[in-house]
């Protein structure tokens, strides 16, 4: 029989099997999306809006048009199909018309022989707009103060839950305001595609990095007006997205650039475009009021969410229902009254980063459960051991979580992990804040500890159907996978060979390219793939398994039933006949296409109340800082973790999505914003929006709770946004330790260390 | 525009340049127009190291390199350090460590390592933080990137002890 | 547009004189971002990287001076010997940027481009560096005082290469120390750098990234000088240390924007020469005369 050992060691399920696109890239040979080539291309660029908020009053192209080496320069007029684009609502323009409303949104686009020639063309376009006050503030958006910036008006969505008894009020009481700054997902694969258009215009080709090939199809065909399978993506390789990427940015202008020249059509963002093309992480106001009895049994909990979505609505709907939806955190609670707002404003618009909402929910349910510790006296652990989810609890949505809910373990586990050496006498200044700096000793330093817990949905919610697609074929003992799931850097490449060596007993499986020749995958987002995707493969290749046993059945008049895969053998478990998978795929070919759904889900009712989720992980987190108090500078020394993984199928790449997840919530924590001013941004450079160094690494000491998933198709629950949830208010809540501030804000900055 | 013409050295061989126009940094040039795609740019500030490259051996931003005055310099790529089209130690170790997710932090890293253990075989923890401090990823949280390191660095410390 | 390699100073100034209004290009790593972003219209330039003599250094025992060349990258003097003669510089330079950057970036490039976040600046500031000059013409030295001008204006004419600064070799502390948000590669909020010069009795105070060019806190100097013996020996109390802190924090008007506010840099400032100081007063007592 087929056994873990000997899966591992065929670098199957369970092993730390490796990337097969690892030696391409560390001999920078893979292919990203902006290394595309294609012989007679032109450059493409787009205008942007310099103004938060204003009319249009005209657009003159001429003299961009003149300049030698200038092929085209498009704007809304040309835009054949559909003029605006959506993942929700089709709220946004593929170029601005009368009215652009955000710093940076797209006014136009050329194409042209050399960057810089498209850069000068950019530079002669003439936009006369009539500039109006922006909408920033997102009170106002509320309140109805200010008029309405988009036919759909200020608010994108409002939700409440309201459940339980309303007039409850608890022995003990403790609120608080909290505010997440805007977060920027800063890929490092900058935006670039290739577009190549068909010979006599009726389609066209895209090579593009992106997360979901077949909504960008679908968004794309449309305002093209092409028929969806005329617009063919191909996965050009990604450099990281977390969220980044679902929102279509150069596709439209790129396909269109190349059907109106009828030549292939580099674009590519710089750093800078970078930020401007692509949307944001909801900067967000939360007002929690938690309720408990004295021992700290949390009984009520109340919130008021504002999520500033910005100009256009995105994902904002959906990332605004998880936040509702995670308010109490990874506890029990019967009462809750939760009033959300997702806003439109003229600030840059947001949608989907890595948590989805939940980020912002748990460093405000976090903060008040230290807040509930301390007025119970009891401590950070002991308050949320004392209110831990179990399975079969309910969220404030009146939904049980049937998923595997080990909360208590993450906490003891993460509990009994090994705390960091104390400083020593003379530490090297690398160690301590302020670092080569030279800006403290160690008599300037005190350290301090703190926790989060939480929650966090997987899948896609409120009924959607999110399924995922895989096609394997199987031919004289090699596999042969294809799929549209949209590899970002997770790994999943890697996972789907598992699969197949698992399954099927072979060693060699290939990727056919990752295109949209195939069903769709869904998006690579929300810790689905390995789920959703990962099932797909696996479907499809229990298919071909199921085919190839029945071949060999019958050539050895047999029932199929007794068959299993030992090894690289098919063998019959109760009997001796043994054949390699090889010998019994040789001639043939297998070829199945499965596509894998999750179980539907349901619509939240207007209280808020509703299955709309599909399942849950969850994961704590112990913070050790240490904080130069007297300059506000932190070094966060060790992170500490227990996440709840169902099952780890390839350890490596798992580690790697924890200390990955880690450092981008250690980012929120202490050094990454967006800084706005009426609208506009201030610091779209990373000499001013700071991304953790390896410097600001802690040491990650981390232990994988495995109880398997009974919904997930291979046990394994998704894990890549667990780790960048509680870390942020566990590093918060360290540095509130060590210097005895409040710090209701996120990025704590060293002026809110000094002054708050 | 002008018709910049100059010669650039690079992992051995000698390119011509023509009607370039001369503010075109070096990444620009190594990417676009000798057909080296290996180095990779994310900021176009030397604020993340994705363009490095050596340089009459030292690890430099190649997009703060202007290109026309890089002439008579000795210039090493990602694509320039392996032997034969193998990987090398450095690449094998980040491969095998988990070092790589999307990768396109990547080049840069391995130049810089290379670096780092050419001129210092025995690097202690902090050494190998500090020399890469200019290499920003997003991807691994940097924890699978030092484990490369160190099993590098132990494979030729233990090579040499033989 | 041409693009001259100069390989030798005299090549160098010959070709500033041939073509006005060329940029000098030394390690690139200003002057590339701002063509980079397109801020900056490059036309003629004049490259120094193979000017050999302007990467030299060299120590006058006689003089107890050390002049060394614009072009002396950042990361030899982080390093043994140059860090030894300039600890305070080797400080300063460790903090610039990244290992790549500190490969390229000079001193030359943080006088010519002149920023008041320019790492090296308050070294030179509080040393009282001399800026040397040259050009077909001749050669002029200025103090750097006299060469900062304002934000990145300074006082070399446009046929002038800087060619060296001279620094005095000090037997006393000094010190150099930069806050920034993050533990690496971080333009500085507020930067200071505290000399201690026995023989002359004198302790300097420099700041950076606080007003518009580096700030000498002369007050403050002048004030500490007042309260206490700075020849040979120093004695600082923590209240000492805690009021010059504050004293040279007077004297420097910094800023709000989207890095840091006034009141934080205004702050931190004084945290930084404070420490600075008693570090000062702790030197001595590790490293007795």
């Amino acid at each position: 029989m087929a056994t873990a050992t000997s899966t591992k060691q065929r670098d199957g399920l369970g092993a730390s099997a490796l990337r097969p696109d690892g030696i391409p890239k560390v001999q920078g040979r893979f292919a990203f999306s902006s290394d595309a080539w294609a012989d007679n291309m032109l450059w493409g660029a787009t205008l942007r809006s310099p103004h938060p908020h204003a009319r249009i009053r005209s657009i003159d192209v001429s003299a961009a048009l003149a300049i030698n080496g200038v092929s085209a320069v498009i704007t809304a007029d040309d835009v054949p199909g559909k003029l605006t684009y959506g993942l929700i609502a089709s709220d946004q323009p593929v170029f601005a018309r009368d009215v652009v409303r955000y710093a940076g949104e797209p006014v136009a686009a050329v194409a042209a022989d050399h960057p810089e020639t498209a850069r000068r063309a950019l530079a002669a376009i003439k936009v006369d707009y009539e500039i109006l006050a922006p909408l920033v503030d997102a009170e106002s958006a509320i309140d109805g103060s200010f008029p309405s910036i988009h036919p759909d008006g200020n608010v994108i969505r409002r939700q409440k839950i309201v459940r339980g008894d309303q007039s409850f009020v608890g022995d003990v009481v403790v609120e608080g305001t909290y505010e997440i700054g805007m977060q920027d997902q800063a890929f490092l694969g900058l935006e670039a595609a290739l577009a190549l258009p068909d010979d006599d215009g009726s389609g066209v080709e895209l090579f593009v990095a992106t997360q979901w090939l077949h909504e960008d199809q679908k968004q794309i065909a449309a305002c093209l007006d092409l028929p969806v399978d005329r617009v063919r993506l191909t996965l050009g390789g990604v450099g990281g997205a977390f969220g980044g990427r679902e929102d279509i940015s150069l596709q439209v202008h790129c396909c269109l650039l190349a059907l109106v020249t009828k030549r292939p059509i580099k674009m590519q963002y710089g750093r800078e475009e970078s930020f401007y093309g692509h949307i944001h992480r909801h900067p967000a106001k939360i007002f929690m009021r938690h309720h408990a009895d004295r021992d700290g049994t949390l009984r009520r909990v109340e919130a008021r969410v504002v999520l500033d979505g910005g100009a256009y609505a995105s994902t904002s709907s959906a990332v605004l229902i998880n936040a509702v939806t995670h308010m109490q955190g990874p506890y029990k609670c019967e009462i809750a009254t939760v009033d959300g707002y997702a806003v439109r404003s003229n600030n840059p618009p947001c949608g989907a980063m890595r948590g989805f909402g939940v980020v912002q929910a748990c460093f405000a349910h976090e903060s008040q459960m230290d807040k509930l510790a301390d007025a119970c006296g009891l401590s950070p652990v002991d308050v949320r051991l004392k209110n831990a989810m179990q399975t079969g609890d309910k969220l404030i949505t009146g939904q049980v979580v049937e998923s595997v809910a080990p909360v208590a373990r993450c906490i003891r586990e993460t509990a009994a992990l090994p705390m960091p050496d104390p400083l020593p006498e003379n530490p090297d200044p690398l160690m301590i804040p302020g670092g080569s700096g030279l800006t403290a000793q160690r008599g300037n330093i005190r350290r301090g500890v703190g926790w989060g817990v939480s929650i966090k949905n997987l899948m896609y919610s409120e009924g959607f159907d999110d399924y995922a697609t895989a096609r394997c074929r199987l031919a004289d003992g090699v596999a042969t996978l294809q799929f549209a799931t949209a590899e970002v850097g997770q790994g999943f490449v890697v996972l789907a060979q598992q699969i197949a060596r698992t399954v099927l007993g072979v060693d060699t499986v290939l990727l056919e390219p990752i295109s949209t020749a195939i069903g769709s995958a869904g998006s690579t987002s929300a810790s689905r793939q390995t789920w959703m995707s990962g099932g797909a493969v696996d479907g499809a290749c229990r298919r071909v398994r199921e085919e190839l046993f029945q071949r060999v059945a019958d050539a050895n008049g047999l029932d199929p039933l007794r068959l299993a895969i030992d090894g690289t053998d098919v063998v019959d478990t109760m009997g001796s006949l043994r054949v390699p998978v090889a010998q019994a795929s040789r001639g043939v070919v297998f070829d199945h296409t499965f596509e894998h759904h999750h179980r539907a889900t349901e619509e939240l009712d207007e209280n808020g109340q509703g299955n709309c989720h599909v399942a849950f992980a969850f994961v704590a987190h112990r913070a050790v800082v240490d904080v130069d108090p007297d300059l506000g500078l932190v070094k966060v020394v060790q992170v500490a973790t227990a996440q709840d993984v169902g099952r780890v199928l390839n350890p490596l790449a798992a580690i790697g999505q924890l200390e990955g997840g880690i450092a981008q919530g250690l980012g929120l924590a202490v050094m990454e914003e967006i800084v706005l001013r009426d609208g506009k941004m201030r610091n779209p450079s990373f000499t001013d929006y700071l991304l953790p160094t390896a410097l600001d690494a802690p040491t990650v000491v981390a232990t994988m709770i495995e109880e398997p998933e009974p919904q997930a198709p291979l046990g394994a629950k998704g894990i890549g946004e667990p780790p960048c949830i509680s870390v942020t208010p566990a590093i918060a809540a360290a540095i509130r330790a060590a210097t005895g501030k409040e710090l209701p804000r996120v990025p704590v900055r060293p002026q809110d260390i000094v002054f708050g | 525009m002008s018709n910049e013409f100059y010669r650039l050295t690079v992992n051995g061989i000698e390119h011509e340049v023509q009607d370039a126009w001369a503010g075109e940094s070096l990444l620009y040039v190594l990417r676009e127009r000798l057909g080296l795609p290996g180095t990779k740019g994310a900021c176009e500030q030397g604020e993340c190291g994705s363009c490095t490259v050596l340089m009459d051996g030292e690890a430099v931003c190649s997009c703060l390199v202007m290109a026309a005055t890089a002439v008579e310099a000795e210039i090493t790529t990602v694509e320039g350090l392996s032997v034969d089209g193998e990987p090398t130690d450095v690449q094998q170790s980040f491969v095998e460590a988990g070092g790589v997710q999307c990768g396109f932090c990547t080049p840069g890293l391995i130049v810089a390592v290379h670096h780092l253990l050419d001129r210092n075989p025995n690097p202690g923890e902090l050494e190998i933080k500090e020399a890469i401090s200019g290499n920003i990823c997003r991807c691994t949280g940097y924890g699978r990137i030092f484990a490369a390191v160190e099993q590098a660095r132990d494979q030729r410390r233990a090579a040499e002890a033989h | 547009m041409t693009v001259i390699n100069a390989t030798s100073l005299e090549q160098a100034l010959q070709a500033l004189r041939d073509l006005p209004g060329a940029r000098i290009v030394q390690g690139g790593t200003d002057l590339m971002v701002e063509v980079n972003f397109n801020r900056t219209k490059v036309d003629d330039v004049v490259a120094l990287r193979r000017v050999n003599e302007l990467k030299r250094w060299h120590v006058d025992e006689d003089a107890r001076t050390i002049r060394i060349g614009a072009g002396v990258p950042y990361a030899e003097m982080e390093r043994s010997p140059l860090r030894e003669h300039v600890p305070a510089l080797a400080q300063a330079a460790r903090t610039v940027g990244s290992p790549q950057i500190r490969a390229a970036g000079s001193l030359g490039g943080n006088l010519g481009t002149c920023s008041p976040a320019g790492d090296g600046l308050p070294v030179l500031s509080a040393l009282d560096a001399t800026v040397h000059l040259q050009s077909l013409g001749g050669s002029r030295d200025l103090s750097v005082h006299e060469f900062m001008l304002g934000v990145k204006k300074n006082a070399r004419r446009p046929d002038e290469v800087i060619v060296a600064v001279t620094l005095p070799l000090l037997e006393g502390f000094q010190g150099y120390a930069k806050v920034g948000t993050r533990n690496a590669m971080v333009i500085s909020a507020a930067s200071a750098c505290v000399v201690h010069d026995p023989r002359g009795g004198s302790v300097r105070v420099a700041l950076g990234a606080v007003a518009p060019t580096v700030v000498r806190a002369r007050n403050a100097e002048s004030w500490l000088a007042a309260q206490t013996n700075l020849r040979d020996t120093l004695t600082v109390s923590a209240n000492l240390a805690r009021e010059f802190g504050q004293r040279a924090a007077a004297e420097c008007s910094p800023i709000d924007d989207h890095r840091s506010t006034a009141s934080y840099r205004r702050h931190a400032v004084a945290v930084l020469v404070e420490r600075l100081l008693l570090r000062a007063n702790d030197h001595q007592k590790e490293t007795p005369r």
